[in-house]
C-alpha cells in the first residue's frame, strides 16, 4: 500500500500510461512510415524522415518500458500473455528492426540500398502497426490459460475481428502521422498532409465504429459492461459510458475542421485525444483485468517489495524523463525546411 | 538431441543476445571516446578533435541503431520464450531491468537525438552535455544488465515465497552479488578495449594509405594509450572475475580450465580436445601445477575438477573450454599490441613504423571476438542452470510450440544477416574513407610548374 492505494493498482496505471505514451508518440513515427508510399518525391520522403528522426528512439523506449515494466511489475501477466502472443510479438519486433535501422541505413545506402531501406522503412512501419493491432486483440479477446500458463493455439489471435482492429490501428497511426506532418512540414508536403488527415479521419471513424460494434459481439462481459447488445440497449448502463463515443464524434469533427486550419499543432493533439478516448473505452471494457477475464493486477503482480522498490525509483525518474523528453521536443519544435539534409 | 522448444529457444536466445552484445560492447566505448573528443575540442579548439568527433559520431549512430532494435527484441524474449523463468524470478530480477529502462534507455535515446541532430541547433557546451549524457547512459545500462546477469550467476538476497516464486529479502544483496563488481569492471574494460582496437585499426589503415594527418595520428595515439593502460588492467580484472567464479561456480571454472579430476597441482592447459564421453582430454598440452597457483595462489591447493559434479550438473565442456581460450588469446594480443605501441611512442616512431600499422589492422575486430567468447564462456558455463543452483534452464522455457520457435529463429537469422551485412558495409565504407581533415593535401608541389592542373588547384 502507498498512500492508501494498492501498489499493484499504481503500477497498472503507470504501465497503462507508458503504453499510451508509446501509442501517442511512436504512433506518429509509424504513421509517417505508413504514409511514405504516398509521398511525391524522394525529397519529400527525406523531409518526412527529418520530421521524426530526432525523437523516434525516445518514443520507442516507451514500448520497452511497457514490456519491461510488465515483466517487472506483473511477471505473471507477462508470463501468461507473451507465449499466447508469440507470433504477433515476433512479427512486431522484426518489423521494428527494419523500421529502426532504416533511419540511418537510408542515409548511407547508395542507389539500390537506399531504395531497399526506403521500402523497409515503410513496410516495417506498416507491419509493426498491424502486428500491434493483432497483439491488442490477442490481449483483449482472452486466451485459454490453465494455472496462468497459455494452453491455446499459436494462431488464436488471427480472426476476422483482429484483422479489423489491426487495419483500424494502422489507419489511426497514419492519422497521427499525417497530423504530425501538419505540425512539422511546410510547403507542398504540408498541403498534402492536410488532405491525408481529412481522408484518414473519415476512415478512422468508420473503423472505430466497426470495431466498437464487433467488440460488443465478442464477449458477454463487455456487453454487460456497456449495457448494449445486438438485440437491445440497457439505457441506464449505457448512458454512463455513452459520453465516450460522443466525445469521439466531436473530436473527429474538430480534426476534420482544423486539419487545413492555421493552427498546425492542434490536429495532432486532437488525434491524440481521440486515441485517448478509444483507450479509455478499452479500459472501461476490460476493467479490472490485466490479463482479460483471467487475472487482476493484484493477482498478476510481483512481490510488494519489488513494486515498492520500483516505485521509489520511478517516482523521481519518470518526472525527470518526461522533463528531458519535453526539452528535446522543444528543441526540435521548428518546421522542417523543405531542403533539410539528414544530420 | 531433439529440436524442441527448449533447445530452439536456447539457440534463439544465444543468437539474438550474441548479435545484440556486439553493438553495446562497441557503443559503450565509443560514447565515452566521443565525449572525450568533444571535451578536448572544446578545451583546445584544435580542429582535428572536431573532425574526429564528426567522423566517429556517424559510426556511432549506425551501431547504436542496430543496438537499439536488437535490444528491444531482448526485452520481450524473456516472456515469449522464458515465461516460466519470468514468472518465477520476476519479483527479484524484474526491478533491475526496469531500472535499466528508467535510468539508462530514456537518457540515451533522448540525448542521442540532440547529439545527432542538434549540432547546429544548440551551443557547443550543451551539445557536449548531450554527448556526456549518452555516454553515462551506456554505462548505467551496463551496470544494471550486469547486475541482473550476475544475480543469475551468483544469486543471493532472496527467498522462496509461499506460492513457490522467488522474492527478494535484501535489495543491496540482489544488486551487488559476489560476481557483480569484477564482472562489471571486466565488461566495461572489454567495451573500452573493443572500441580502442577498432579505432586503432581505422587509424592504422588510413596511415598505411598515406593519410598522415593530425586526425589519424591523434586517434592512433588515443587508442594506443587506452590499449597500453587498460589491456594489462583487464588481465587483472579477468583474473579477479575467475577467482570469484571459482569460489561460487567451481564447475564453470573446471570446464574453462579443462580439469576433469579433483586434485592438487592442477595444470594450466594450453591446448586440448575435451572428450566429454570418456571424461578426459585428448592431445593435451599444458604446464603442470601452475593452474592451482593461478586460481588459488598455491600450487598445492586441491581444486575441484568436473568429477566433483554429477554429469547432469556439468556445463558443456568443450564450448566453455575453447571460448575461454579464444578470449584469453585476444586479450593477450591486445596487451602485446598496446605495450608495443607505447614503446614505439616512447621512441617517437609510432607514426612511421609501417609494420606496426599493419599489425593493427587485422585485430580490429578482436574486441568483438573477445566479448562474444567471454560471454559464451560465462553463459554456457552456468549451464545446466539459468539461475545458478536455483533453477534449471530446462524448467524455465515457455509453453510454446517448437514450430513457432523454429520459425522465429529462422526469421531472426535472416533478418539479422541482412541488417548486419548492410550495417557492417556502411560502417566499413565510412572507415575506409576516414575522417575529414582541415590540412591541405600535399599535392600542389608534386606537379611541374606550368602544369595545367597545378594552375587550377589554387583556385
Amino acid at each position: 500500500m502507498f498512500l492508501g492505494v494498492e501498489l499493484s493498482l499504481i503500477w497498472a496505471v503507470l504501465i497503462a500510461v507508458a503504453v499510451f505514451l508509446y501509442v501517442a508518440l511512436d504512433g506518429f513515427d509509424l504513421g509517417v512510415g505508413i504514409l511514405f508510399p504516398f509521398a511525391k518525391s524522394p525529397k519529400e520522403r527525406d523531409q518526412m524522415v527529418a520530421a521524426i528522426a530526432p525523437v523516434w528512439d525516445g518514443n520507442e523506449t516507451w514500448l520497452v518500458l511497457g514490456g519491461g515494466g510488465l515483466f517487472a511489475a506483473f511477471p505473471h501477466a507477462y508470463a501468461a500473455l507473451m507465449p499466447a502472443l508469440y507470433l504477433p510479438i515476433g512479427i512486431m519486433l522484426t518489423a521494428l528492426i527494419f523500421r529502426g535501422v532504416a533511419f540511418e541505413f537510408r542515409h548511407h545506402g547508395r542507389e539500390r540500398g537506399r531504395k531497399f531501406w526506403t521500402i523497409a522503412f515503410a513496410g516495417g512501419s506498416l507491419v509493426a502497426a498491424l502486428a500491434q493491432g493483432f497483439v491488442l486483440v490477442g490481449f483483449i479477446q482472452g486466451n485459454d490459460f490453465i494455472d496462468g500458463q497459455f494452453v491455446g493455439m499459436p494462431l488464436d489471435w488471427l480472426t476476422p475481428f483482429s484483422c479489423l482492429v489491426a487495419g483500424g490501428l494502422a489507419l489511426g497511426y497514419a492519422l497521427l502521422g499525417a497530423t504530425w506532418l501538419i505540425f512539422k512540414a511546410e510547403g507542398d508536403l504540408l498541403k498534402r498532409a492536410q488532405i491525408w488527415a481529412r481522408r484518414l479521419i473519415i476512415a478512422v471513424m468508420l473503423a472505430m465504429a466497426g470495431v466498437s460494434i464487433a467488440t460488443l459481439a465478442l464477449d458477454p462481459l463487455v456487453t454487460e459492461r456497456w449495457g448494449v447488445s445486438m438485440m437491445h440497449i440497457e439505457w441506464p448502463v449505457f448512458l454512463k459510458l455513452a459520453p465516450l463515443p460522443l466525445i469521439a464524434g466531436v473530436l473527429a469533427l474538430l480534426i476534420w475542421r482544423d486539419a487545413p486550419g492555421p493552427r498546425h499543432l492542434r490536429p495532432y493533439l486532437l488525434s491524440v485525444a481521440l486515441f485517448a478516448v478509444a483507450y479509455a473505452g478499452l479500459g472501461a471494457s476490460l476493467w479490472p483485468y490485466i490479463v482479460p477475464f483471467e487475472m487482476t493486477p493484484a493477482e498478476a503482480a510481483a512481490a510488494d517489495n519489488a513494486l515498492g522498490l520500483m516505485l521509489a525509483g520511478a517516482a523521481p525518474m519518470l518526472p525527470i524523463i518526461l522533463g528531458y523528453t519535453a526539452y528535446v521536443y522543444w528543441l526540435f519544435r521548428a518546421k522542417v525546411p523543405a531542403d533539410e539534409a539528414y544530420h | 538431441m531433439e529440436f524442441d522448444a527448449l533447445l530452439l529457444s536456447r539457440l534463439q536466445f544465444a543468437f539474438t543476445v550474441g548479435f545484440h552484445i556486439i553493438f553495446p560492447a562497441f557503443t559503450i566505448g565509443l560514447a565515452s571516446f566521443l565525449a572525450v573528443l568533444e571535451g578536448l575540442w572544446l578545451y583546445t579548439k584544435k580542429p582535428h578533435f572536431k573532425n574526429l568527433y564528426l567522423f566517429w559520431v556517424k559510426i556511432f549512430a549506425l551501431s547504436f541503431g542496430m543496438g537499439v532494435v536488437s535490444g528491444v527484441v531482448m526485452s520481450y524474449q524473456f516472456g515469449t520464450n522464458w515465461s516460466v523463468f519470468s514468472a518465477h524470478a520476476g519479483s527479484v530480477i524484474g526491478p533491475l531491468l526496469a531500472f535499466e529502462v528508467l535510468t539508462a534507455f530514456f537518457l540515451e535515446a533522448s540525448f542521442l537525438g540532440v547529439m545527432l541532430f542538434g549540432w547546429k541547433r544548440v551551443g557547443p557546451k550543451l551539445h557536449f552535455f548531450a554527448t556526456c549524457m549518452v555516454a553515462i547512459g551506456t554505462l548505467m545500462s551496463a551496470f544494471w544488465i550486469l547486475a541482473a546477469n550476475s544475480w543469475m550467476q551468483t544469486p543471493q538476497g532472496f527467498t522462496t515465497a509461499a506460492d513457490g516464486t522467488l522474492v527478494a529479502t535484501r535489495w543491496l544483496d540482489v544488486i551487488f552479488t559476489p560476481s557483480f563488481p569484477s564482472r562489471f569492471v571486466h565488461m566495461t574494460f572489454a567495451a573500452y578495449l573493443t572500441t580502442a582496437m577498432v579505432v586503432a585499426a581505422t587509424a592504422a589503415f588510413a596511415l598505411l594509405r598515406g593519410k598522415s594527418n593530425a586526425e589519424n595520428k591523434t586517434s592512433l595515439r588515443m587508442a594506443v594509450l587506452m590499449m597500453a593502460i587498460v589491456a594489462p588492467l583487464q588481465v587483472v580484472a579477468g583474473h579477479e572475475s575467475g577467482v570469484v567464479a571459482h569460489e561460487y561456480q567451481p564447475a564453470k571454472v573446471a570446464a574453462m580450465e579443462g580439469w576433469w579430476e579433483t586434485r592438487a597441482q592442477q595444470p594450466t592447459i594450453l591446448f586440448a580436445l575435451p572428450d566429454e564421453e570418456n571424461e578426459r582430454n585428448i592431445a593435451e598440452i599444458g604446464v603442470p601445477a601452475i593452474g592451482s597457483w593461478v586460481v588459488a595462489g598455491d600450487v598445492n591447493a586441491e581444486l575441484e575438477g568436473l568429477d566433483a559434479f554429477a554429469p547432469e550438473d556439468r556445463p558443456p565442456v568443450a564450448i566453455v573450454f575453447w571460448a575461454f581460450r579464444v578470449m584469453v588469446a585476444m586479450g593477450l594480443a591486445m596487451v602485446g599490441l598496446g605495450l608495443l605501441g607505447a614503446l614505439l611512442w616512447a621512441l617517437k616512431r609510432l607514426d612511421t613504423t609501417k609494420i606496426y600499422h599493419r599489425l593493427l589492422v587485422l585485430p580490429g575486430p578482436s574486441g568483438f571476438i573477445a566479448v562474444l567468447t567471454g560471454w559464451i564462456a560465462a553463459e554456457v558455463g552456468r549451464q545446466p542452470y539459468v539461475i545458478y543452483n536455483v533453477m534449471r534452464t530446462e524448467n524455465a522455457v515457455s509453453p510454446v510450440a517448437g514450430e513457432q520457435v523454429a520459425l522465429s529463429l529462422l526469421v531472426f537469422m535472416v533478418v539479422y544477416a541482412i541488417v548486419f551485412s548492410a550495417g557492417a558495409l556502411y560502417i566499413l565504407r565510412l572507415m575506409a574513407k576516414g575522417p575529414d581533415t582541415d590540412e591541405a593535401p600535399p599535392t600542389a608541389t608534386d606537379r611541374p610548374p606550368g602544369d595545367a592542373l597545378a594552375a587550377t588547384e589554387g583556385a
